[in-house]
């Protein structure tokens, strides 16, 4: 049981890390959100830092893979999330198809090298 | 699957529309990208060595996938508690202007702000797209109990697919656990891809996904930080500067 719960020490980081952050800008979009213009260039910027985040992170998760990702070689997860990236772009924005055929790149590379 | 139409006898009462809600999660392809990174988020939070509560519980509190992410993988790296509240503070604005548009299509001048409380908590960008398709075919008196509906199914299906992602990292051999890692950056990336609207969003996500190696060998800490917000205000300028004019 103590397995599926964890350390309390690990659900506090969870609380300060990250629910409060990440929940109190839901509240204050709750709060105060009556005056604010959605296509303000506030929000412009707001938006595009929020997704070069998100981008940073992708490539965190690429470039300093965690846990089993890193037995891959480097080579082949970019070249996986390529092909992924082109299929999508030439099913017409199809993230299936995108997803699938970057993971059957991932493993089919990893079959052959062994 | 249709919803009924706006006077029809089954959008009657607030646990019918509860139900309508619920049952549209099937209703879309984003629930199936939904899936596949929460079972991301649940194989990453096992290979961080988090417990499977703390997975599920992050999943519930949180309910915002890239939130989780840069809470795994920065503190999986060795991050302080600052460094990765504040990291996930900045991803989080975002938020912000979800909520402030889909309230909007909630509200009724009875409407009490506690009623909002939960519908707010749900919004994140699954539900604000999904909001913006559905909700003009439910009755305005019944879009809380709706969005409850949907938010609650929508977090149940996540739930789920965190227990099994965890599950299936813990049991299978590495190579299936590295494709099921695999899915978090795939998914985020092509459905990030998917959402951009202007020319700022594409810079944005090319330039921050670019950036990014390039900080990381300063090892500040706060590298996604100083990438992100670097790449995205140059992606604000090209904004700017195509609109001079």
């Amino acid at each position: 049981m103590s397995d599926f719960i964890g350390d309390w020490h690990s659900l506090l980081v969870l609380l300060l890390a990250g629910f409060l952050p990440n929940e109190v800008w839901r509240m204050l979009g709750l709060w105060l959100g009556g005056g604010i213009d959605e296509e303000s260039e506030l929000l412009v910027w707001v938006r595009a830092v929020a997704t070069a985040i998100l981008a940073g992170v992708i490539a965190q998760i690429l470039v300093l893979p965690p846990g089993a990702l890193a037995s891959i070689p480097a080579e082949l997860r970019y070249g996986a999330v390529a092909v992924g990236v082109v299929v999508f772009m030439v099913t017409r924005r199809s993230i299936l198809f995108g997803v699938v055929s970057g993971e059957l790149v991932m493993i089919a590379g990893k079959w052959w090298l062994g | 699957m249709a919803l009924p139409a706006l006077d029809s006898p089954n959008w009657q009462g607030t646990a019918a529309a509860f139900a309508l809600g619920l049952r549209s999660v099937v209703s879309t392809i984003l629930t199936l990208v939904l899936f596949a990174t929460y079972i991301g988020i649940g194989a990453l939070a096992h290979d961080t060595h988090f417990s499977l509560f703390w997975a599920l519980a992050s999943t519930l509190f949180v309910w915002a996938g890239p939130a989780q992410i840069i809470l795994l993988s920065t503190l999986g790296s060795g991050a302080t508690v600052i460094q990765a509240a504040l990291a996930v503070a900045v991803s989080a604005i975002r938020l912000f202007p979800m909520v402030v548009s889909v309230l909007p299509m909630l509200r009724m001048p009875q409407t009490r702000k506690r009623q909002l409380i939960l519908p707010s908590h749900f919004i994140a960008v699954t539900l604000w797209v999904e909001c913006f398709r559905l909700l003009p075919q439910v009755p305005r008196e019944r879009r809380i109990a709706f969005v409850n509906g949907l938010g609650s199914g929508l977090v149940a299906m996540s739930m789920t697919a965190t227990l099994i992602g965890y599950q299936l990292a813990a049991n299978l051999p590495s190579l299936f656990g590295a494709a099921i890692l695999l899915l978090t950056p795939l998914a985020f990336l092509l459905s990030t891809a998917r959402n951009c609207r202007q020319l700022s969003d594409v810079v944005a996500l090319v330039l921050g996904i670019a950036l990014f190696p390039l900080v990381s060998l300063l090892h500040t800490g706060v590298d996604i930080l100083i990438s992100g917000v670097s790449a995205g205000t140059i992606a604000y300028g090209v904004h700017r500067w195509r609109r001079r004019p």
